[in-house]
């Protein structure tokens, strides 16, 4: 990821910033300029998630592309929000603990990194709703 | 003063690791060590975790716990002598993190152990100045401990965040006073992975020299006495410091058990102090007075007098307690330590 691409979805990336359209009722994320359903006729506004969830499916990746391999293995799971969207990340758990249906909450974690001497990039991943969370 | 604590979070991983595990790798006794540190296990960050995602999670505690505006934040300090980037704060990635920017300021503040209770003495006096509405100062550190080094023993990873403002405060910061010299009994030069330090140096001329001078010296600026607090946290590099150096201020062991979390979680260097306090906090009531003193290598010491108000029943279940976040932990063997630490270079 380049520093002006990751720059440019820095506040998405953070605290799930997407679009919700006034018109129809649709959530999306990642943000869309237009609502794929009312077309021009969308009434686009940003739209703050609350970061809960739960997964939908999920595989574990044993054998990554270089930049994650150093994580390997790690799971990467498809999460509904309870907003509806869907979206693709990363659960942090034990490998024995994640099933369909496990119920999710958002986190802050480090994304990855261009190099020893590049960009770190941040963003959210999630954990399961446990005792550590109101 | 005028200012006090408006809201605090707190946020530690939770993987860990017994100090057994790491006696084991280097030969040494664990009971002589256990018996020595007052420490029996300490935190390790997860893969994709750093000071600065500690810190976002525990400011996000902290907004979240006492429903703050986080538009209303004018300034976020954040302390660590870990900061992933040398040059870029960690403290506008908190911002954003927490919806507070772009109207406020920002820096990270180095200062060994204490760059966090800086870090609210600075938001307390642009809060009492009326520069701000609230101010963010957080304690956070995943610690360097280099593979061998007694360090290792307790170098650990949490941090903490305390919003300081003067409206809807939950403890008033009755006041600080704060002790300071050139004493060099810990360091980290530039681009060195891992810090040095003075060996038992750290002790008299270091930690127990000056964690006295401010004690004594806000007690006496106060005109008051150990008994006149309900409870009193020190930093905590280890059991021992802090358990000592309350009993020569005049402080009871039931007065400091309440914020001692270091046998538990390890030092959390810039959140060490600062999670004591939050520990107490989740228990202390109205009326209850903590005392509190934090100590930085290189060397200094800030105290603070807090006086405990009713605002803190409202707001205490608002975020997790640093008991919850030191519950059902995730043991790990020192080589996935290694590996989540960085310590094996590929």
């Amino acid at each position: 990821m380049t520093v002006a691409r990751f720059w440019r979805r820095l506040k998405n990336l953070y605290n799930l910033i997407g679009t919700h359209c006034e018109k129809c009722g649709g959530y999306y994320y990642p943000p869309r300029n237009l609502c794929p359903k009312c077309r021009r006729s969308s009434r686009s506004v940003p739209f703050k998630f609350k970061g809960l969830g739960e997964v939908v499916t999920y595989t574990i990746i044993h054998s990554s592309t270089k930049d994650f391999e150093k994580q390997t293995p790690y799971i990467l799971a498809i999460i509904k929000l309870n907003e509806g969207p869907h979206l693709t990340s990363q659960v942090i758990c034990d490998h024995n603990d994640i099933h369909i249906g496990m119920k999710v909450k958002s986190a802050f974690r480090k994304l990855g990194e261009e190099s020893d001497k590049g960009m770190l990039y941040y963003g959210t991943k999630f954990v399961p709703m446990g005792s550590r969370d109101k | 003063m005028k200012s006090g604590i408006v809201s605090y979070g707190a946020y530690i991983p939770r993987y860990r690791i017994k100090i057994e595990e790491i006696a084991k790798v280097w030969g040494d006794n664990p009971n002589s060590i256990i018996d020595g540190l007052m420490v029996y296990e300490k935190s390790v960050p997860d893969m994709d975790e750093d000071t600065i995602t500690i810190a976002v999670e525990a400011a996000r505690n902290a907004v979240n716990r006492a429903n703050v505006n986080p538009e209303k934040i004018g300034a976020v300090f954040t302390g660590s002598e870990s900061h992933p980037y040398a040059v870029k704060p960690t403290s506008t990635i908190v911002a954003e993190a927490i919806g507070a920017t772009p109207n406020l300021t920002a820096a990270d503040f180095e200062f060994a152990c204490k760059a966090g209770t800086a870090a609210i003495q600075a938001c307390a006096g642009m809060v009492e100045s009326d520069m701000i509405e609230l101010g963010l100062a957080i304690g956070s550190d995943v610690s360097q401990g280099a593979p061998g080094d007694a360090l290792e023993y307790t170098a650990a990873a949490g941090g903490v965040a305390y919003i300081i403002g003067k409206e809807n405060i939950l403890a008033k910061i009755e006041s600080t006073y704060s002790f300071t010299t050139d004493t060099p009994d810990f360091w980290r030069r530039e681009g060195k992975p891992y810090p040095e330090h003075g060996g038992r140096f750290t002790g008299e001329p270091g930690y127990f020299k000056h964690v006295t001078s401010a004690a004594s010296g806000l007690m006496e600026r106060l005109g008051t006495k150990p008994s006149d607090y309900k409870y009193a946290v020190f930093h905590q590099p280890n059991g021992k410091f802090p358990t000592r150096v309350a009993k020569m201020l005049g402080f009871s062991g039931e007065q400091i058990k309440p914020g001692l979390v270091v046998s538990r979680l390890g030092n959390t260097y810039s959140g060490s102090c600062m999670m004591g306090l939050a520990a107490i906090l989740d228990i202390a009531k109205a009326g209850d007075r903590i005392f509190m003193t934090a100590f930085g290598s290189g060397a200094g010491s800030d105290a603070f007098s807090f006086s405990v108000t009713d605002r803190i029943d409202e707001i205490r279940n608002g975020a997790p307690s640093v008991e919850e976040l030191l519950a059902n932990p995730t043991y790990i063997n020192y080589a996935t330590y290694a590996k989540h630490k960085g310590k094996i270079k590929l």
